[in-house]
């Protein structure tokens, strides 16, 4: 599988602040990939990095096959770009921008363009100024989606829509991936993340701490298990890689590393199970063991 | 009152935002007025120095169109008040304008005022508070004048005449401010719309001061000039016009009563669903954001051009009938010297205006990085040049149009006063008016540079600017030193018409304004954006 965007050791600057410090991110062509990360993680400035609007201070960068900062113009007939925060041009109408951004990119699918504007709801009439946030967002969307291009960097699409226009931006990308082209999504809504990515990288402080797919990164955490014993229980507090033990009676909850869950199970069966049930982690636990460990940096502050 | 809830806070919440601006442009007239003062003992150290000098002002039209008529020459005070008066109280003008849209109609354009009206806070409120800071401002600069005149030892009554002289004219504009940001849709037309009105009135006033005739006492800036300080003293001129002000507040009042929060007076029309086929280039955009400012000030250039030029014959009149200055003009001359140095001085007018145009719409380039519009369209094929280029063909080609439409009218109005043939006064001034340009387009560059190399300090751009113009306004009576005369760019153009004309200088401003611009566009290549 050859990879559409792959940064490694990205560092970036602003004045005294780090941003990125030494970020890693690989997505492969034909993935959708998503981006996670608490705000103000460097999201939106590995994105800037990827356009070329911002330059590396250190780190390797290479965006289909080319520099993003040197090739900038010849990447960009190949990408579409939905910022996070889309203003646009007061006296310019939704139409009118979404024409202008497509043929700047070189040609817009005139065809799609109709039938997106159909299935946003979106009123190309009006002027930049009469729209509302999500609205606005759409005018960006039905540019990227109507242009022909193979990769889509998209920062936080879907701030602002309603949850009907969620599920048409999930078909959409559905439809792009079906169609071979790559989406690299940096999203805050597991559930949209979880419906859509093949893989994701979560990062925190400008730095990757988690890649893969998903069920590969469930498996690297704790499974929760909640089990009733015919027997008291003993010697589960010894056993390595339970946490958060508690024992009520013959009721036991704890977490378990998944790598020793065989141990664990182990030493229950030898008190006698009545009953057991065990969880694989959701996404959002293993989403917030990462923030959450970002929160005493942000309480220092 | 509920209409008012929330004025007081708001009020101080404006003093905080305009703690750098307000002391800035209040300082800076109020030195610029004791410095004048100063030069001036030094200049015209006696009485006999002064009569002198105000026997050679009675002949010269080009010096009353730009600063007026000179009531008292026998103080220094009164010198100062008739070479200040008029750029003092257009300036004072100027800042109430910004200050007041700066407050309302921007703020509104952005959302934050809706933050802000959803508080505790009355509908009349923030236009309150802003005209509040405003009135601050501008009694404060009557404040410090008055007290740096009396403190260089000149009387009392007339330093307090000068500084409300001042006061008054900037009072008007706030509230003509207050009623185009109920009028305009957004920030910028609020302002240009209010600065058109001003340089109306500053045209008229020229107008008016040139040739004679009642047309200053149409302009508030002419009102001004009405108190005479230190020769009438008349103080209920600057009541009448808080007055007029008041009144226009009135109105102000009434048309935010009239509509919703961020409307302008005129419902916003639904615009096309499909782009023009042109519209697929970065210079079609910037043609689309840049050509409404483009208009207007065309417009304004044409009928202060005409203004300008129909003024001539005036002039001619007016040097006529003083008998003392016919020596004079002689001397210099004759008919034609007279009316040639009248046209040169609008027209070097003409080119530090075209200077602010060229200015502005180099700086919508900033506009367009810092409000995330320039994201979208550098995320598409479009590199860093060629987006840049687009917005900068208006500094380079549009301030060429706006000198020419200001040439041309001048001379065609010339010509229809005095007379004369309309081609070769329309030719003659056209060109005179272009020769402005090398100077607008170092300007300008020097506004490019500091966007390429130092993004955060393009505002600066103005302030640049805003020494060029002094230069021009204060260097040559005030006898500044030749080094400091040559740092802007205004003092090396040929003197048209009449001068003699050299094309080296204009060259080597050209190629410096090249320069300049050349590396600001490397700083843009190699800099972040947003």
């Amino acid at each position: 599988m050859t990879t559409a965007i792959s940064v490694s050791a990205l560092v970036k600057n602003f004045g005294r602040t780090r941003a990125l410090d030494g970020l890693d991110l690989t997505v492969a062509q034909g993935e959708v990939h998503g981006f996670l990360g608490p705000n103000g993680a460097g999201k939106s400035t590995t994105l800037r990095v990827l356009l070329g609007l911002l330059r590396a201070d250190s780190g390797a960068v290479r965006l289909l096959g080319g520099d993003p900062w040197r090739d900038a113009v010849a990447l960009h007939r190949r990408l579409a770009y939905v910022p996070g925060d889309v203003t646009l041009w007061r006296n310019l109408s939704g139409g009118e921008a979404i024409d202008l951004l497509g043929r700047l990119r070189g040609g817009l699918d005139g065809a799609r363009r109709a039938a997106l504007l159909e299935r946003f709801e979106l009123d190309p009439t009006k002027k930049g100024r009469s729209y509302s946030k999500g609205n606005r967002q759409k005018v960006a969307l039905v540019a990227a989606f109507a242009s022909d291009v193979e990769l889509l960097v998209l920062d936080e699409p879907t701030s602002g829509l309603d949850p009907l226009m969620e599920e048409v931006f999930r078909s959409c990308v559905r439809e792009e991936r079906e169609r071979g082209r790559t989406v690299l999504l940096s999203s805050h809504i597991l559930s949209e993340v979880e419906a859509l990515c093949d893989r994701v990288s979560i990062i925190r402080d400008g730095r990757t701490v988690e890649t893969g797919t998903l069920s590969g990164l469930r498996h690297l955490t704790r499974t929760a298990v909640d089990a009733e014993l015919a027997g008291p229980p003993d010697g589960l507090a010894g056993l390595p890689g339970v946490h958060g033990l508690t024992v009520d009676g013959r009721r036991v909850r704890c977490q378990v590393d998944t790598d020793h869950l065989d141990a664990l199970l182990r030493a229950l069966t030898r008190a006698g199970v009545r009953s057991l049930t065990s969880r694989p982690p959701t996404l959002e636990e293993l989403f917030l063991r990462h923030y959450e460990a970002a929160a005493p940096a942000g309480a220092a502050r | 009152m509920n209409a008012f809830a929330g004025t007081g806070t708001l009020f101080r919440f404006a003093l905080r935002r305009d703690r750098v601006m307000l002391p800035a442009w209040v300082y800076a007239l109020t030195a610029a007025t004791a410095s004048t003062a100063v030069s001036f003992e030094k200049l015209y150290p006696d009485a006999g120095s002064r009569e002198r000098l105000a026997a050679s002002l009675a002949g010269d039209s080009s010096l009353r169109a730009l600063y007026g008529p000179l009531h008292d020459a026998t103080t220094i005070g009164g010198i100062t008040a008739w070479r200040m008066g008029v750029f003092g109280a257009a300036l004072a003008g100027l800042m109430s304008i910004l200050l007041v849209v700066r407050h309302t109609r921007a703020e509104e354009e952005d959302g934050r005022l809706e933050l802000v009206r959803a508080g505790a806070v009355g509908h009349r409120a923030p236009l309150t508070a802003a005209l509040l800071t405003a009135a601050l401002a501008d009694l404060l600069l009557a404040a410090l004048v008055t007290a740096a005149l009396v403190l260089l030892g000149q009387g009392a009554a007339g330093s307090a005449a000068f500084g409300l002289a001042l006061a008054a004219c900037g009072l008007v504009f706030a509230a003509v401010a207050a009623v185009t940001a109920q009028l305009a849709g957004t920030g910028r037309a609020a302002n240009g719309s209010a600065c058109a009105v001003l340089g109306l009135a500053y045209a008229l006033r020229a107008a008016g001061d040139s040739a004679g005739g009642g047309l200053s006492l149409l302009s508030p800036i002419g009102w001004s000039e009405r108190v005479e300080p230190f020769a009438a003293d008349r103080w209920w001129v600057p009541a009448l016009a808080a007055a007029f002000a008041a009144l226009l507040t009135a109105a102000a009042y009434a048309l935010l009563a009239r509509r919703d929060l961020g409307a302008g007076l005129f419902p916003s029309r639904p615009g096309r669903a499909t782009g023009v086929p042109a519209l697929r280039t970065p210079l079609a955009l910037a043609w689309r954001l840049q050509r409404g400012t483009l208009y207007g000030w065309c417009a304004g250039f044409a009928v202060g051009g005409a203004v300008f030029g129909g003024v001539a014959k005036g002039v001619l009149d007016l040097v006529r009938g003083n008998s003392g200055v016919a020596d004079v003009l002689r001397r210099i001359g004759g008919r034609d010297a007279v009316l040639d140095a009248y046209l040169s001085t609008v027209l070097g007018l003409l080119g530090m205006l075209a200077a602010v145009y060229a200015v502005q719409s180099v700086l919508r380039l900033r506009g367009e990085e810092t409000g995330g519009r320039a994201e979208p369209v550098l995320g598409t094929a479009v590199s860093r040049l060629r987006w840049a280029a687009g917005h900068l063909l208006f500094p380079l080609l549009g301030s060429a149009l706006v000198l020419a439409v200001g040439g041309l009218a001048a001379g065609l109005a010339e010509a229809a006063a005095t007379g004369g043939s309309s081609a070769a006064a329309a030719a003659r001034l056209l060109g005179a008016a272009l020769v402005q340009l090398p100077a607008v387009w170092l300007t300008a560059a020097a506004a490019t540079a500091l966007f390429g190399l130092a993004p955060g300090w393009t505002p600066a751009a103005w302030g640049v600017l805003a020494v060029f113009l002094l230069i021009g306004w204060l260097g040559p009576v005030l006898r500044f030193g030749r080094w400091l005369l040559d740092l802007s760019p205004f003092t090396h153009l040929p003197h048209l018409p009449g001068g003699a004309f050299d094309a080296e200088p204009l060259l080597w401003l050209t190629l410096l304004a090249a320069a300049l611009t050349a590396a600001g566009l490397a700083g843009l290549r190699r800099r972040d954006l947003g």
